[in-house]
């Protein structure tokens, strides 16, 4: 059996917790960009592409993300194409994160009167750039604490990538924990790594719906 | 694609189905009944009780939910507790869902006017009856909506105590896969049977409150 010290674990998981924050990165950029495509559709006038896009959010808001990703990982090979962990838990974390940002923005773009988009038309603006001008900035403007407050929903989903395959905080974990036999050390270090990854955000988050309430 | 195994499993994954929604239901009311007391502690409480339950809160919505499973159920262990996987998962479940429930019930006792409180003192109604009885009901009407959603979402991650065996859904069709070799088809269909859940579930709370609460719930 290999020794471990303390420092040992901490400096392990630390060097894993790298994954987790790049991980949660490439997933909120992939998200967003994805999310923006995915509301697009979600306020278009076309009924179709309204209800494709109520679909889409659907079904990821419904179903769990474990499943999400298992039928990445396997689904891509049946599509002929090879599949690493990583790429998996990327694309599986950005389709989820689509569906949800979408949802919140979209919660944006209602809450604002509808003399927003006349107001844009009777300047002669129309409709992509009454949307870029006018309707997104105050959308994305009123949604941040929610959008904040995602971002740690997002980094603390990533731990279930690890039951996908990849290298990140708590699979390190499993596998330190299989060495030492310390669950309560390992996990809890752990929980503490993702507590301070997360917790300032969620204060930033508060702050910002402060700040909107008055 | 292939799908001549399906007949086989339907069996299996009835009761995978089975074991999620007996997972749910006690979360639901356990977590329910914690979240109303952590919710009244968090108000009326001692001083050292309210800053106690603030930080259980902050501590369970910063950390995930995964690993809160592993702590309890690797780590309870080695304090000579020993619990089965599907108490361990009931546990840790409730305990995580308490942590959401509790701000929720907390905006809706806060939503309540203190008028409503005053009143019921002045009628010669008992503290406690004037929580249960007057600004209880009259809170969980307003947070019916956001107590559904929080329920749905619980149902969800609860695919995530498969890691510890407990035989639900997912852990149903990782055996099937195993022995089928139909893995993205298993899961396929699994993903389906969690939709179909998640669906039904929001529409039975919905009408549930509806009759129970003639809460509005869209």
């Amino acid at each position: 059996m290999i020794e471990f010290t303390f420092w040992d674990i901490v400096r392990n998981l630390l060097l894993a917790a790298r994954w987790t924050v790049l991980l949660s990165l490439a997933a909120f950029v992939g998200g967003a960009l994805v999310g923006m495509v995915v509301l697009f559709f979600r306020i278009s006038k076309n009924t179709w592409s309204r209800r494709l896009a109520s679909g889409y959010i659907a079904l990821f808001q419904g179903t769990p993300l474990l499943m999400q990703l298992f039928l990445m990982f396997f689904g891509l090979p049946m599509l002929g194409l090879r599949i690493e962990p990583w790429t998996a838990a990327v694309l599986g974390l950005t389709f989820f994160a689509s569906a949800y940002l979408a949802e919140i923005w979209r919660s944006g773009v209602d809450a604002l009167p509808l003399g927003q988009w006349d107001a844009g038309a009777s300047l002669g603006l129309h409709y992509l750039q009454e949307l870029r001008l006018i309707i997104l900035p105050q959308a994305f403007s009123i949604t941040r604490a929610p959008t904040v407050g995602f971002l740690v929903q997002l980094i603390k989903s990533t731990a279930l990538t690890s039951i996908i395959g990849f290298e990140e905080l708590v699979r390190t974990s499993n596998a330190i924990n299989n060495a030492t036999f310390e669950p309560f050390k390992v996990y809890g270090l752990v929980a503490l790594i993702f507590f301070v990854m997360c917790f300032p955000l969620t204060q930033y988050a508060r702050s910002l719906e402060k700040r909107a309430a008055h | 694609m292939a799908f001549g195994w399906l007949p086989g499993a339907v069996g299996d994954i009835a009761h995978g189905a089975a074991t999620t929604i007996l997972l749910i239901a006690v979360t639901t009311l356990a977590g329910t009944l914690l979240s109303i007391l952590g919710a009244a502690g968090r108000r009326n409480g001692p001083a050292l009780l309210r800053r106690a339950i603030a930080w259980y809160v902050e501590v369970m919505r910063n950390t995930p939910f995964l690993v809160q499973l592993f702590f309890i159920f690797f780590g309870l262990p080695s304090l000579g507790i020993r619990l089965d996987p599907i108490l361990a998962a009931m546990l840790a479940m409730t305990l995580n869902m308490a942590a959401y429930t509790i701000e929720i019930v907390g905006a809706g006792l806060d939503a309540v006017p203190l008028g409503q409180t005053e009143a019921a003192l002045a009628l010669g109604l008992r503290p406690r009856q004037v929580f249960i009885k007057i600004v209880l009901p009259q809170a969980l009407k307003v947070i019916y909506p956001a107590l559904t959603s929080q329920i749905v979402i619980m149902m969800l991650e609860s695919a995530v105590v498969s890691q510890i065996a407990v035989r639900e859904l997912t852990y149903e069709a990782d055996m099937l896969q195993a022995r089928t070799f139909r893995s993205f088809e298993t899961y396929f269909v699994v993903t389906l049977v969690y939709l179909a859940l998640s669906m039904a579930l929001r529409r039975l709370l919905v009408t549930g409150g509806r009759r129970a609460l003639g809460a509005g719930v869209s």
